[in-house]
């Protein structure tokens, strides 16, 4: 297409955003509504800007290129017995570590130590001026300067376009477990999610499956620990150990979105659990379908195309599908288009609506 | 009275406002106490909505204001500006609401850190953060300066306990940032906020998000016959795989202090002591503690303590958190510094302190969270022997400038403050300087919300307690 650049180094990618006033960088398009915007825009993939720059397993730390898929990066670690916790989401449809920065997705596993923002740790980018800029650090501990790493987690990208990002890692679990917990209705899933996350199981992801009929709880650590706090965790709930490749399966399956349809719009939500009960009645009105996980802090919901997702009546973002990219306030505060005309004084990149 | 006096008089009644040298001067120093600033005033709001009013009042007047808490700074945070007020936040100390079945407490900025935990822990949860000044300092300032603690390398910093604020702009502003939902939609607003060293404006109510308790620990304290062996340890540990809740190094300095202090009880003839600590379910934990007392073991320690019980536990951390004021019974004056290396560079930046300080002509005690790196060379000083506070000083220089050449952060968790203003451009080119300008005077553009922090160069010098500062010395300031 005419309207993309492809810069393959990071002066390249400086260049392109001093050549083209209005700009927006992509990634592989797995969130396809984050760049659906005018025709005019430039598209810049960082596609060719990608690998692992740096990897120093001893210090919990990588450093990639914003277009390294996430699959990639969660290989490499694994091959060195680590593990991405706030557990990216797409990694067979090819996402990539800035998509996953820019739309502020995190997986299941979120539940255990935090989403996608407690792992960042610094960026480089360019910001709207074509300065090339490098804020945070590389270290897993540092409170130098305002935290712009954090603040870009979520931000579509309307601030500047990133070229590397460093993130902590983890030391891998020797083993996981998934239980299912049959539930049957919401007001049940909530019950688990509330008991699991006050409970002394240190379980690492809670999930209310689309299918509304059970909820998955995985836990990771120890082998035969694991196992004990299984026995434990079916006493209070009743339900059956997935074997490893049924476990596989359907955390892969949740993963990849394989329950949702490429027509109908898909919508992340940021919700409290004692919200769970009423969103799942009203997406259950609306024809849709929600997976909803991280103890019911977060809810992936489907809707059929054309359902106005803010009919929700919650934070939401349109990650696939038409209506609004994000639901704002309706008067947002001044500070937020301050913040912008501070990293982006031309308006290069598109705006915050 | 000034115009802007009578304005916050209005606001206040007088004995919340405070004018009078006596008073003036308690709030003169912070945690940094080598700094010292008088301000015309301090006031002491109860409410949020006084709180938005004196600084509308500060806006409307252009007058500058420095939020301060409990004032335990060790970067020189909430040193007061000489020109303007202070606002003491410790009034707002109500914990608004705790939700245990959601995990969460929303607490005025006033509220102590260890108070959040000991309102969770009759629902069995508990607040992650621990700075060592935890039963004195407050949110609202760990809020500001993004505080750490020894929990960091598993559960993160403040910021990641944060889920969402109001707070009070210095614009005059107030905006909610991020919301009770661990997840958030848009820029991380909370994340930018957080951390901002009370550049942006003051956080009115802050929404934390609370962990259970864990079950079970195993808290291990091991004495080596020197700092290498106990790097050694460290490595050892993290290349196992295992995720320790806390990791920590104190050296043969700090011991001293610590027990002279508290008592604390160390293996005889050690240059180092290592305190690990694993947590969680008490199976996980059992499995766990056989692979770290192997690990222990294999790193030739003079003696290895594993705490038998819950007390045995809480004097190992007595010890160690108790071992920056415990530094005060060695040297009349301390400096405590903040870096990070990379964790594998730890011994080889433990080296290099040692031989700056014998090149300094002065004593640096060690303490460290050698999880993460954090470095936190106590430097040993006496403020009445001339040239000692410039050399000391200067050697704390000389240990940021190293940490940022092994690639490290001039600051872990005290953030930058007054105190390291000169050493950001170590770490960030003009441009990169230039965008957290922009982006302070996006939330600041009149530049009245703590200024003279965080950046070099910033607005009036604060005077140090030695000798006279050059501008009294040309008469153009003076102390009362």
């Amino acid at each position: 297409m005419s309207n993309h650049i492809t810069p393959t180094t990071v002066s390249e990618l400086v260049s392109a955003v001093r050549d083209h006033p209005r700009l927006l960088a992509v990634g592989a398009q797995t969130k396809p509504r984050l760049s659906a915007i005018d025709d005019d825009v430039m598209r810049l993939s960082t596609l060719k800007l990608s690998g692992i720059t740096e990897y120093e397993p001893d210090e919990y730390t990588f450093t990639a290129l914003a277009g390294t898929p996430v699959r990639e990066i969660a290989e490499a670690v694994a091959a060195k017995g680590q593990y991405l916790p706030f557990d990216p989401l797409l990694l067979e449809a090819g996402s990539t570590i800035g998509g996953a920065v820019a739309s502020g997705l995190s997986g299941p596993g979120r539940f255990r130590f935090g989403g996608l923002r407690d792992f960042i740790l610094g960026v480089r980018f360019v910001d709207g001026s074509a300065r090339e800029l490098r804020l945070g650090g590389k270290v897993v501990k540092n409170a130098a300067g305002f935290d712009l790493p954090k603040f870009f987690v979520g931000s579509l990208g309307r601030f500047g376009v990133f070229a590397e990002f460093t993130f902590k890692v983890f030391p891998s679990a020797a083993a996981t477990l998934t239980l299912r917990l049959p539930v049957s209705d919401p007001t049940k899933a909530l019950e688990i999610f509330d008991t699991v996350g006050l409970s002394r199981w240190e379980a690492e992801a809670v999930d209310f499956l689309p299918t509304g009929d059970a909820v998955l709880v995985r836990l990771a650590g120890p082998d035969e620990p694991l196992q004990i706090l299984a026995q434990e965790i079916f006493r209070h709930f009743p339900g059956e150990i997935l074997s490893a490749t049924a476990a596989d399966t359907i955390w892969s399956d949740l993963r990849e979105l394989r329950w949702t349809t490429a027509e109908n719009s898909l919508h992340k939500v940021a919700i409290s659990p004692n919200q769970v009960p009423a969103l799942c009645i009203r997406v259950s009105s609306l024809s849709g379908d929600a997976h909803i996980y991280s103890g019911g802090n977060v809810a992936l919901v489907s809707l059929p195309a054309g359902t106005d997702a803010t009919s929700l009546g919650l934070p939401a973002l349109t990650l696939r599908g038409t209506g609004p990219l994000w639901t704002l306030p309706p008067t947002p505060p001044a500070i937020h288009q301050a913040v912008k005309l501070a990293l982006d004084p031309a308006d290069r990149f598109p705006s915050l609506a | 009275m000034t115009p802007f006096l009578k304005r916050l008089s209005a606001i206040l009644p007088t004995d919340r406002l405070l004018c009078e040298p006596q008073h003036l001067s308690a709030y003169e120093s912070d945690g940094l106490t080598a700094y010292h600033a008088r301000p015309i005033a301090i006031v002491m709001p109860e409410t949020a909505d006084e709180v938005i009013a004196i600084v509308r009042a500060c806006h409307a007047e252009k007058v500058p204001f420095v939020a301060r808490g409990s004032g335990t700074s060790l970067s020189g945070g909430s040193l007061p500006v000489a020109d303007g007020v202070v606002i003491a936040l410790n009034r707002l100390n109500r914990i608004l609401s705790l939700d245990p079945a959601q995990r969460i407490a929303v607490v005025e900025p006033g509220v102590i850190n260890v108070a959040v935990t000991a309102a969770a822990a009759p629902h069995g949860l508990h607040y992650a953060p621990d700075p060592s000044s935890q039963i004195i300092c407050t949110i609202g300032g760990n809020v500001a300066f993004n505080s750490g603690g020894a929990h960091c390398l598993k559960y993160g910093m403040t910021s990641n306990h944060v889920l969402g604020l109001k707070a009070v702009l210095a614009t005059g502003e107030v905006v909610e940032f991020g919301s009770t939902s661990r997840e958030q939609i848009g820029p991380d607003w909370t994340g930018l906020f957080t951390g901002n060293e009370g550049l942006f404006g003051i956080a009115l109510e802050i929404t934390v998000q609370l962990l259970p308790k864990a079950e079970c620990f195993h808290t291990v304290l091991a004495g080596y016959k020197t700092l290498e062996q106990a790097g050694d340890a460290v490595s050892a540990i993290v290349a196992s795989g295992l995720l320790p809740g806390a990791i920590e190094i104190m050296d043969a300095l700090a011991l001293e202090a610590a027990t002279a202090a508290v008592h604390a009880d160390y293996p005889p003839g050690c240059e180092a002591v290592l305190i690990v600590e694993l947590e969680g379910p008490r199976e996980v934990v059992a499995a766990d503690r056989v692979r770290l007392d192997q690990i222990i073991a294999a790193s030739s320690p003079v003696e290895a303590r594993p705490a038998r019980n819950a007390t045995e536990r809480v004097a190992i951390w007595k010890g160690r958190k108790s071992a920056f004021s415990a530094v005060g019974r060695l040297s009349p004056d301390f400096i405590v510094q903040d870096g990070v290396v990379p964790r594998r560079r730890l011994g080889e930046a433990l080296r290099r302190i040692g031989e700056m300080t014998r090149e300094a002509g002065l004593r640096c005690a060690n303490v460290f969270h050698a999880g993460d790196g954090n470095l936190h060379p106590l430097i040993l000083y006496n403020g009445k022997n001339a040239g000692e506070l410039e050399r000391a000083e200067a050697l704390a220089g000389r240990i940021l400038k190293m940490c940022v050449e092994m690639g490290g952060s001039i600051t872990g968790e005290h953030g930058v403050g007054v105190e390291k203003r000169d050493y950001l451009p170590d770490m960030f080119n003009p441009d990169e300087i230039d965008c957290l300008q922009r982006i302070r005077a996006a939330f600041d553009p009149l530049m009245i919300a703590n200024p003279g922090k965080m950046f070099p160069g910033g607005n009036a010098p604060a005077l140090t307690s030695h000798g006279l500062h050059p501008l009294e010395k040309a008469g153009l300031i003076s102390r009362e």
